[in-house]
């Protein structure tokens, strides 16, 4: 069959980004909205936009009833999720299957079997991907045991978990009974799954991703991988692609572990599989598979030239795989800023409210993915993504200075934003050198702290 | 060095066909910002990816506007979900209210059926049903007004 109409079940810039590719295949699009985003860009420009229900999310985009209803109400073929929201909820796709709508993504099957972060491990230690040494931990006692085995420091983490809530550092075992207990709690009232396990905490270990796409009979491709270590509590600030340093070697052996972890699942559309890196024991360890588009999922597309959600919306329709492997060369080095509307000198608070003027940054080698225009509302019920600002360029120094342009020609005003901490990290001498891992950030974020006490004391 | 009036120009002339809006400058504590088209503040988000496309100007609401009411003063009775929209329990059943019915806040005026499940909406105030908007067997979103009642009758 062929899918003519799409409903996008989702808001902001995705929403926007999903639309331009509907566009561009000549798909319809419907906007199911809340309240809040009647306004929006992405409201006026898909070809209708249904209002589903009140601002709060648990109210509108969280409800899955309503959105297969809308779905079905305006006779879409399919349903495009985005991330966040019900990407991952093994429910919609779930109705969807049963209703007879496309749902452009994995199947339920799939994304509870990756959903399951216990249950991922196993897949991945049976598909010979390495994880790191760990395991389900019930009790605290059994916690203990195994975490005198492993040895600290150590990372208790939430089975239904994922973007750091529900997962604490240990440092010493006798902080294990009052680590395992909070982190039980947070992912109780999270996911409502209060299960934990327990895994070695690599130290200076660096977060990368393999994005693949899978055609839902056994084939999948890889596009190669993307160096996430900029974080701060688990969000990630800058993405950038390739990873820096790898060899060639390391390189290829992380692509087919992600290949291999999603054949044996069948995988079907695009996912991303994460790995913590840890360059000096010459190792990586599978961490968990995103079964959705990813926020990043641009600078893929930038070094490769493939279009990721137009290749969804192929297999989804049942096109298969258009690609294949060698189909798939990776040019340059595209780098990725989130620009969020928070305060970085109020410890990143969130800052909603009315954009009065927005400039967005153009020219070669630049995109932007945004939904914020002069005059565009950042109600206080979503996440702070205003928007994403992607370079491409021949290498990295080159990509860095580009990046370093674009922030400076973008302006905001109205919101507080974290672009001037953007600008900073883009001149910092460390991340310029590149591979940082994942304690970079927060010790990035200290030294600035006191470079600016420093310099207000006189 | 000091910079020459002819200098600024040429550097006006350079950003003028650069992609950037604005450059600042300092050389020898001489400080120069240029931005350019201030008078249209909002640019085109141009995209070298999959994403290039026009960026309308800011923002009024996509929701359609409802027909406009025949009299003053009319009370709305907008609906509590988005779903589909039944004006009769059962098909074949007359309607639970025509223009001209007398209802009270409690009388139910429709359902909305989302997934199988039947929502009864209800009239909320007392009054006389005096326009029915919404079509028997449509998709109608939240917020969407179902009818007109004249209140108080």
């Amino acid at each position: 069959m062929a899918i003519r109409r799409i409903l996008i079940a989702n808001r902001g810039e995705i929403a926007l980004r999903l639309i331009r590719t509907c566009k561009a295949l000549a798909i319809e699009t419907v906007l199911a909205a809340s309240e809040a985003d009647l306004d929006s860009l992405p409201a006026r420009l898909a070809d209708r936009t249904l209002c589903i229900g009140p601002a709060r999310p648990a109210d509108s985009y969280l409800r899955v009833d309503t959105i297969v209803q809308a779905a079905l109400g305006v006779k879409a073929d399919a349903i495009h999720p985005g991330y966040g929201f019900l990407s991952e909820r093994p429910v919609l796709a779930r109705l969807c299957e049963q209703e007879g709508v496309i749902f452009i993504g994995p199947t339920a099957a799939q994304i509870e079997a990756v959903g399951d972060k216990l249950r991922a491990r196993a897949e991945a230690e049976t598909a010979g991907v390495p994880t790191a040494p760990g395991g389900a931990v019930e009790t605290v006692r059994e916690a203990m045991v195994l975490g005198r085995e492993i040895g600290p420091p150590l990372l208790i983490k939430a089975v239904g978990g994922g973007g750091g809530r529900g997962m604490k550092r240990v440092d010493r075992l006798e902080d294990i009974p009052s680590a395992m207990e909070l982190a039980g709690a947070e992912a109780g009232s999270a996911f409502g799954d209060a299960r934990v396990y327990l895994e070695r905490f690599v130290e200076g270990g660096r977060h990368v991703e393999v994005q693949i796409l899978g055609d839902g009979n056994g084939r999948v491709i890889h596009l190669g991988e993307r160096d996430c270590s900029v974080q701060r509590r688990y969000q990630k600030l800058i993405e950038e692609t390739p990873a820096p340093g790898l060899s060639a070697d390391f390189r290829a052996r992380i692509h087919e572990a992600a290949v291999q972890f999603t054949k044996r699942l069948s995988y079907r559309s695009a996912g991303t599989v994460e790995f913590l890196v840890d360059l000096e024991r010459d190792a990586f360890y599978f961490l968990e598979m995103n079964a959705r588009i990813q926020v990043e999922h641009p600078i893929t597309e930038a070094v490769t030239g493939i279009d990721l959600v137009a290749e969804q919306i192929a297999i989804a329709d049942g096109r298969g795989l258009r690609l294949k492997q060698g189909d798939v060369r990776r040019e340059g080095c595209a780098i990725e800023c989130r620009i969020n509307a928070e305060d970085p000198a109020r410890d990143f608070h969130p800052s909603p409210g009315t954009v009065r003027t927005a400039v967005w940054p153009s020219g070669e080698g630049v995109r932007v993915d945004t939904h914020i225009a002069s005059g565009s509302r950042i109600p206080p019920y979503y996440d702070s993504l205003m928007a994403k600002i992607i370079v491409h360029a021949a290498d990295r120094p080159t990509a860095l200075e580009r990046m370093r342009r674009a922030l400076a020609a973008t302006h905001i005003e109205g919101v507080a934003t974290n672009l001037a901490f953007h600008a900073d990290v883009l001149s910092d001498p460390e991340f310029n050198t590149g591979g940082v891992d994942t304690g970079y950030l927060p010790r990035f974020l200290e030294r600035r702290r006191l470079v600016q006490e420093a310099r207000a004391h006189g | 060095m000091t910079l020459t009036a002819k200098d600024v120009a040429e550097i006006m002339r350079l950003l003028e066909q650069s992609s950037f809006d604005s450059l600042s400058l300092e050389i020898d504590g001489v400080k120069l910002n240029l931005q350019r088209g201030s008078a249209a503040p909002v640019r085109q988000p141009a995209a070298s990816a999959p994403s290039a496309e026009s960026q309308p100007q800011p923002v009024q609401s996509a929701r359609p506007k409802a027909k406009l009411p025949s009299e003053p003063g009319l009370a709305e009775v907008a609906s509590p979900l988005l779903g589909i929209f039944y004006r009769a329990p059962k098909p074949g059943e007359p309607p639970f209210v025509e223009v001209g019915s007398k209802v009270i806040k409690d009388t139910v005026i429709g359902i909305i059926e989302v997934m199988k499940l039947m929502n009864s909406v209800r009239a909320g105030v007392r009054g006389e049903v005096v326009e029915i908007l919404a079509e028997n067997g449509a998709l109608v979103e939240y917020d969407e007004i179902l009818l007109r009642l004249r209140p108080g009758v």
